[in-house]
């Protein structure tokens, strides 16, 4: 234990560090490091192309640590997160996992993340924001046991085309057989590693989850596995790239959680964030139902969509408009990148109805810098598709060498 | 009104209020003169150098409230203010252990969740609830407060802005508008945090300055009030004053006297002069009369009212309301000269949390208990402090390697059932509060130089506030807003024409803020059509 002077020293040191520093320390070459959820994490390794391009091309490792993971447990755990979420996981299996979004009874994002079903009657929980006061109201009346787990588990994210082939590399009979959302535990040189077929990149990949202790161990055996498969460590910059290119939302970034927005009129519902196929009406109560449903009946004022916009420059917080002379403003820009894949000038958008139907055309402010001569560009952008990248890949089981 | 050398306007008192309403009409052309009792300036924000080379924030200590917009017109940056904030703040427990509040984030969630996990991550809500409410305040603060029974069109104006922004707020704020403005910080608190120890140091600035315990209704509001300043944008944030608290209204003399404005102290006002319903002037102790247009008061609407006008002037109604307004006194102060940094176990060594404000009360039942005490006519035996040493930060307070501590104390009544306040009885009132810190630094008595001990009786003896209560008026729902200090008389003027109030009394009370003065300056100009609105 602690001295007793040293007793809540926090401020000496205010940020954690993951299981996997020190090794991250040793390949930081930028030392360009980032506060998450508490935690030191690495913003950039070396080069975020050289970090982007090993995902889209060879595989990629994310320390995904700090990540606040939820152990749900007890009787009551599947009504219990059933009535939480807006998704129906009664139809959840063990061993397999469920994107899902909960909300307030105004129908409001609080936040989203994955719920892993590792039993009868438990679950993990995986979120990027820490909302258990939020969680423990919501059980009362529940026979069920809710604890933040953070750090006892360490995770990574192995992803991209080659990712199969390293892990099978490592050893892991049978993880080609996991499907897309499905989970398994396996061992390797006496490491117990829970592996799912999961991730934050719209890609082929896996996240692995390890005991702390095995943490060095098992960055020490994917980096010697996948050597010759372009494995390579990354960090936020690249992962957000990539995101934005699966279409994922980050909180914080796309919404706002309604369980810390101050002003009115912030806070967004799964509807208009553009996940209405999250949200179950037949499946009984759920918290923020009845607004959903009134939502849902009235239509939506506003969506969140998928932006092509002319040019090569990320209209990073652009303002939208319906035309050229930015008459009426319609919208903002809430995430955006150069896609070096698609060849694409992407982003997310928050936009006003009607103009968030598919196809509309819209205007971009954008700043450019000229050598800090600053101009102001407005550039076409057009309402389409989301996910921007989705190859095959993500999806076939098992998955080839690619 | 001919000759050259009779003023305009008079102020009666030179604390920031009333500097502050002098600097406005000053800046607008008029000539004003500022009277003050005392032979140096400040009123409550004041500097003085009681023992060596050490400088006492003698009575307000810390600033945030002061409007930003003040300092902007005034220019009182030019004319010397610096508000530098502090960071953290802790609590030490009677068990040796300790809560710490950090800027940091992240070291703030690990620090409460030392006490509770789950408090760690209600800190947030608390936060924005709190966000929200001051959100809804501010924009109020430096208007005036409408008169809801008046059918005059400003009146009407205001009304409608002041619903408007209400229902601006949606339906669940404005639910919980409502019951922030009434209910008990107790029982705010309990809505977010299971952690005694959490509770006790947030409900600090829910008593601070008022009669009231914090399981008394009307205390959520007294919390919130202190929340709802900011330094350079940092909504909640509490800073020192360079040079002491006197640097706010040596400032604003500054800025004064760079508009024309004149300040003469040592010249105490008697009586207001008034002739057929109009003040016309003010009469000083030494039977000096000075005859001017306008007179604004920077005193409290009791001392105004009761004790520098005659009585016979006013309407009978008018006189009751004045007699029933609360202005309780309840806190003392110490301020101490101490050798060195008193050491202070319970905290980690090096924790900035000793930079900003100290308590030593853990649960509410202390803080409550505390109250008891006051109730019952007695000092505290256990009092809440608010505790700073300003001169880790700012190190003009105290000679080198030496340090200035500023100890807030409530409760302290302002009549004790024992009978009058005496010499022995203010020392023993100042043991008590040494020995409470004493029980948690053991080299704190040792270290001391110099106390000084106020009691609510000095307090109202020096400053002049009435029973030394240090915001003008308790700041509870029935007085504030348009009641605030007396319903129909909450937009500066009174019964008497030409004579108006420009201290915290006034909409929207006390605590450094300016914005009573800004406010009463406004409504006089309003009346002299020297401004559109």
């Amino acid at each position: 234990m602690n001295e007793a002077s040293d007793v809540g020293a926090h401020f000496k040191q205010p940020l954690l560090t993951t299981p996997f520093h020190e090794r991250e320390r040793a390949l930081s070459q930028v030392d360009s490091f980032v506060p998450w959820a508490g935690y030191t994490t690495v913003d950039v390794f070396t080069n975020v192309g050289q970090e982007y391009f090993a995902v889209r091309n060879a595989c990629s490792v994310y320390d995904l640590t700090p990540m606040v993971k939820y152990r749900i447990a007890g009787p009551d755990a599947s009504r219990y997160l059933n009535r939480l979420v807006t998704r129906d996981l009664r139809k959840l299996k063990i061993n397999r996992v469920s994107y899902c979004v909960w909300c307030n009874d105004a129908g409001h994002i609080i936040d989203d993340g994955t719920v892993f079903r590792l039993d009868e009657n438990e679950y993990r929980l995986c979120t990027a924001e820490r909302q258990l006061d939020w969680f423990l109201d919501s059980a009362i009346g529940f026979d069920v046991q809710i604890s933040e787990v953070t750090e006892q588990i360490a995770a990574l994210a192995l992803q991209g085309p080659t990712s199969c082939a390293v892990l099978n590399k490592l050893g892991l009979a049978g993880v080609e057989r996991l499907k897309p959302f499905e989970f398994g535990w396996f061992d390797s040189s006496g490491m117990r590693i829970m592996v799912s077929r999961t991730g934050f990149t719209g890609d082929l990949g896996y996240e692995l989850w390890v005991d702390p202790l095995h943490a060095v161990a098992l960055w020490d055996a994917l980096m010697a596995a996948g050597r010759s498969r372009g494995i390579r460590a990354i960090g936020s910059r690249a992962l957000n790239m990539v995101r934005i290119e699966a279409g994922f939302l980050l909180p914080n970034l796309d919404f706002v959680s309604a369980e810390s927005s101050v002003r009115l009129g912030t806070s967004r519902s799964p509807l208009e964030l553009g996940l209405a196929w999250l949200v179950d009406f037949e499946k009984g109560h759920f918290t923020g139902r009845r607004a959903l449903l009134e939502q849902h009946r009235q239509g939506l004022k506003r969506q969140l969509v998928g932006l092509d916009i002319a040019g090569n420059k990320p209209a990073t917080n652009a303002l939208l408009y319906t035309d050229r002379s930015g008459s009426k403003e319609i919208g903002s820009v809430t995430s955006a990148v150069w896609s070096p894949t698609c060849k694409r000038n992407i982003a997310l958008a928050m936009v006003e109805a009607p103009h968030f139907a598919l196809g509309s055309t819209l205007w971009a402010e954008v700043y450019l810098s000229r050598e800090l001569v600053w101009e102001r560009r407005m550039c076409r952008a057009q309402v389409v598709d989301k996910p921007f990248f989705a190859p095959e890949r993500r999806r076939v089981t098992p998955p080839g060498d690619y | 009104m001919g000759e050259r050398s009779k003023p305009d306007v008079l102020i009666v008192g030179a604390g920031h209020n009333g500097l502050v309403a002098a600097c406005y009409l000053a800046r607008a052309g008029l000539k004003v003169q500022v009277l003050e009792r005392n032979p140096y300036i400040g009123g409550a924000a004041v500097s003085r150098k009681l023992y060596g080379d050490f400088t006492y924030s003698n009575c307000s200590y810390v600033c945030s409230l002061l409007r930003p917009e003040i300092m902007r017109t005034l220019e009182l940056p030019r004319f010397g203010l610096q508000i530098i904030p502090y960071d953290g703040g802790c609590t030490m427990m009677r068990d040796g252990g300790h809560l710490a509040l950090y800027d940091n984030h992240d070291a703030l969630r690990r620090e409460i969740a030392r006490h509770s996990k789950r408090d760690a991550e209600a800190y947030d809500r608390y936060a924005r609830d709190v966000i929200r409410q001051c959100k809804f305040i501010k924009p109020l603060l430096m208007r005036e407060p409408p008169d809801p029974t008046s059918f005059k069109p400003r009146d009407i104006r205001e009304l409608l802005y002041l619903g408007g922004h209400f229902q601006r707020l949606g339906e669940a704020r404005m639910y919980d508008t409502l019951r922030f403005w009434t209910m008990s910080a107790a029982d705010f608190l309990d809505e977010y945090f299971e952690s005694e120890i959490v509770k006790a140091h947030m409900a600090g600035s829910a008593i601070i300055g008022t009669a009231l315990g914090p399981r008394s209704p009307g205390t959520a509001y007294v919390l919130l009030h202190h929340y709802m300043g900011d330094i350079d944008d940092t909504v909640g944030a509490w800073g020192f004053a360079r040079g002491g608290m006197g640097a706010v209204t040596r400032s604003l003399a500054a800025s004064l006297q760079a508009s024309g404005g004149t300040i003469r102290t040592s010249a105490g006002v008697e009586r207001i002069l008034v002739r057929n319903g109009r003040s016309v002037g003010v009469a000083l102790a030494d039977g000096e009369e000075i005859s001017a247009r306008l007179v604004l008061s920077n005193m409290d609407v009791k001392r105004t009212f009761l004790n520098t006008v005659d009585s016979k002037e006013l309407p009978e109604d008018f006189l009751r309301q004045v007699r029933n307004f609360k202005i309780r006194g309840s806190s003392g102060k110490l301020n101490i000269a101490l050798d060195g940094l008193p050491s202070f176990p319970a905290i980690p060594v090096g924790s900035p949390s000793t930079r900003g404000d100290m308590h030593v009360t853990d649960t509410i039942e202390m803080m409550e208990r505390a109250y008891d005490d006051w109730k019952e006519g007695a000092w505290s035996r256990a009092p809440y402090i608010d505790m700073l040493i300003p001169s880790q930060i700012d190190p003009t307070m105290a000679p080198d390697g030496k340090h200035y501590m500023s100890v807030f104390v409530q409760y302290c009544p302002y009549q004790l059932a024992s009978g009058p306040w005496d010499a022995a009885k203010r020392k023993a009132f100042g043991d008590t509060v040494i020995d409470t810190i004493a029980q948690h630094s053991p080299d704190f008595k040792s270290l001391i130089l110099h106390a000084e001990v106020r009691t609510p009786f000095d307090i109202e003896n020096e400053v002049g506030l009435t029973e030394g209560n240090i915001f003008q008026g308790e700041l509870t729902f029935d007085q504030l807003l348009f009641n605030r200090p007396i319903p129909g008389y909450a937009q500066y003027r009174t019964p008497l024409r030409g004579l108006y109030l420009c201290g915290s009394s006034t909409h929207p009370g006390g605590g450094v803020m300016g914005a009573p003065g800004a406010n009463a300056a406004r409504a006089v100009l309003r009346d002299l059509r020297l401004t559109g609105t």
